[in-house]
């Protein structure tokens, strides 16, 4: 495909062009382009810049204080990591999934759906919905949630309820919106009331309601689109997640399924506590992010991608009937045994959305829920590994203790993580294919951003850091000479200085 | 709209944490905007700050080069600076490697990692510089006022604002007040 613009033969005689940073994603990360004289694109790379280390400083640190620290890599998916930890703590006290209690359970899987509902409306009405309302190359005085707020309100609100409900279900089981605490070795730390589930049943109707015309909007809009939406930054690409045993949707607990680009099955059901016999990770001088892949496949051919549209593509059902419904739909519209638009991942996402909906109510409504059965032990282990399906993907921790339950070893796998590949593959595709050989403005330059923003990159998570640089493009011929330079100032204004 | 306060926000060494929490307003969001214009932000297309914002938030501590410079820009442009939650105000988690070499954070990353392959310590120059330790914001510039809490509530935010734009000295009552 577009592997061979990864690094370009020489570089010298090339111009560089820096789109940075990339915005309305969480954290920090920036486009590299190399062009020839003839503006054609010769390398293009997506760069996480920062570094934090949590691998190695939270060794040293007793176990039972890792779903509280590891939360804080992400304050937009603090649940999934929380409970990613949580599932690896669990082992080092002896106790599998199947033996957690079923109140604990329920408790946890309710935990995570409010945490995927809100971090999948934020994405798209809060960071995604300008593009996709106003246009990709529209007027950055548009490109931003207030303006959907002004232009399309009942959108724009019902975005943010549908977050508001999200969070809500966090805070009444976490005790706090962001950063809270739920799950402890073996189980969780406090029942749900009567009267706490009746509030969050109050309202799950409306919230299901505007689940089912969010999923109406993107097909809207992506329909009506549909050759361009099936193009645009779109790659072939194996996919990877968890599945339940009967091939349903999963999203806090299964085994690993992947599959290639034709939909043939390349493993299933294996067990996630062996997924360094599966994946590895390769490192590259120019990102902070690695890239990992299947090890049967090899790197050159074995990355995949994970998120939404991997487990809508991956699994063969899902279990409440009108997520099911949409998903039929989704996959009929490609006419394809694998949907592999990368714009469909907004799709896939709002399916996936309904589906947290729905199976909030049902976990509320399961008698279950309320019991007060919530803490388990086994015998001691010392070593505990973690892995859940976080909004953007596939999520590992792994952990190792000595004797005296302080951590040894620790290895995370990020969902971004393991998205770079397919996140860098769609970059060069857009730069191939929409940019090269074109003069520079600043809304072209947002098409590289949409493109990665599909992915709902948490760039804080992959690299345990956030932060922002101007955004400033410069084109510098072969001898080194700026000849163009767009700079994006703080009113949107974007100035072209040409200085040959 | 020249009327409107100028609210910039960025988020440096932190996990977007605030940022959520401060979206935790919610509905409330729909009249702040009324009265507040955001400026550079992580949630619109701005990359810079205006020359005349009223109010800068900032999140996270700093890590390595580019925040100084994100952080130095802040405050050359907002009349008032915030720092926002507990990694602004002294490092916060992130500063939990001030106690290990850095060298040894990215040994584990990159070359002793559990299924690491071609190990390398990633050294491109397009990778900003990192710090030798994380560190707080007032550690490198005048910081005006300070929101504790991992992460500061939403009520945290919304009292703050209102106070300031209602043009009164902001007072956080006791019970909004958290070091968690």
């Amino acid at each position: 495909m577009y592997e061979h613009l990864e690094t370009a033969k020489r570089t010298e005689n090339l111009k560089r062009i820096v789109v940075d940073p990339v915005s309305r994603v969480e954290g920090h990360g920036k486009v590299t382009l190399m062009l020839d004289e003839n503006n054609m694109v010769q390398q293009a790379r997506l760069h996480i810049v920062e570094f934090r280390g949590f691998e190695r400083f939270i060794q040293g640190r007793p176990y039972w204080e890792l779903p509280v620290l590891v939360q804080r890599l992400c304050g937009i998916c603090p649940v999934s990591h929380h409970l990613a930890a949580a599932k690896a703590i669990d082992q080092l006290v002896g106790v599998d999934p199947v033996n957690l209690p079923v109140t604990a359970d329920k408790l946890r899987r309710l935990l995570h759906f409010g945490q995927v509902l809100q971090s999948h409306a934020l994405h798209f009405f809060h960071l995604s919905s300008p593009d996709l309302l106003f246009g990709f190359e529209s007027d950055i005085n548009k490109r931003h949630i207030v303006a959907v707020l002004a232009e399309y309100p009942d959108i724009g609100v019902q975005g943010v309820m549908m977050r508001k409900y999200g969070q809500e279900v966090i805070q009444t089981i976490c005790g706090k919106r962001v950063h809270g605490t739920g799950a402890i070795p073996g189980g969780m730390n406090k029942s749900l009331s009567t009267v706490e589930r009746d509030n969050l049943l109050q309202n799950i109707d409306q919230i299901i309601d505007w689940s089912i015309s969010s999923v109406e909007l993107i097909k809207k809009v992506h329909c009506s689109n549909l050759p361009y939406y099936d193009d645009f930054a779109t790659i072939r690409s194996n996919y990877l997640g968890l599945i339940k045993p009967d091939g349903a949707l999963e999203l806090y607990h299964g085994g690993i399924r992947a599959k290639n680009d034709k939909g043939e099955t390349i493993i299933d059901h294996v067990d996630y506590c062996r997924y360094n016999s599966y994946i590895h990770e390769e490192v590259r001088s120019w990102t902070y992010m690695k890239f990992p892949y299947l090890l049967s496949l090899g790197q050159q051919n074995g990355w995949y991608r994970v998120g939404p549209l991997a487990r809508v593509n991956n699994c063969d059902f899902i279990n409440t009937p009108m997520a099911e419904a949409a998903r039929l739909e989704f996959k009929a519209h490609s006419g394809e045994a694998m949907v592999h638009s990368t714009l469909a991942f907004h799709w896939a996402r709002l399916i996936e959305t309904l589906h947290c909906a729905e199976s909030i109510k049902a976990l509320l409504n399961d008698p279950d829920i309320l019991g007060q059965d919530l803490l388990t032990q086994g015998e001691k282990r010392y070593e505990g590994i973690g892995v859940i399906e976080a909004p953007r993907g596939t999520l590992f921790h792994h952990y190792q203790i000595d004797e005296n339950d302080i951590v040894t070893k620790a290895n995370l796998i990020v969902s971004t993580t393991s998205n770079n590949m397919a996140m860098n593959e769609s970059v060069r595709q857009v730069a191939a294919e929409y940019l090269s050989g074109r003069e520079l403005t600043e809304p072209l330059l947002n098409n590289l951003e949409v493109a990665i923003r599909a992915y709902d990159p948490c760039l804080s998570c992959a690299t345990h850091a956030v932060g922002k640089m101007p955004l400033q493009l410069e084109l510098i011929d072969a001898e080194g000479n700026l000849i163009d330079k767009l700079i994006k100032h703080g009113n949107g204004q974007v100035e072209r200085n040409c200085v040959s | 709209m020249t009327s409107k306060i100028r609210v910039a926000t960025t988020s440096l060494a932190g996990c977007f944490g605030c940022h959520m929490s401060f979206l935790d307003i919610d509905e409330r969001m729909l009249k702040l905007v009324e009265v507040v214009e955001f400026d550079r932000s992580p949630i619109n297309d701005i990359e810079h700050c205006s020359s005349n914002c009223d109010i800068g938030l900032i999140e996270g501590g700093v890590c390595n080069s580019e925040n100084v410079h994100v952080l130095r820009e802040f405050r050359k442009n907002c009349k008032i600076l915030v720092a926002v939650g507990a990694c602004a105000i002294n490092g916060g988690l992130p500063a939990l490697r001030n106690f290990v070499p850095l060298e040894e954070c990215l040994a584990e990353a990159y070359l002793d990692g559990i299924g690491v392959e071609n190990p390398q310590i990633p050294s491109d120059p397009e990778l900003p510089l990192l710090l030798d330790k994380v560190r707080p914001l007032h550690e490198v510039v005048k910081i005006d006022y300070y929101l504790p809490g991992c992460p500061p509530s939403a009520d945290v935010f919304w009292k703050f604002l209102t106070d300031l734009i209602a043009g009164s000295e902001p007072s956080l009552p006791y019970e909004l007040v958290h070091y968690d």
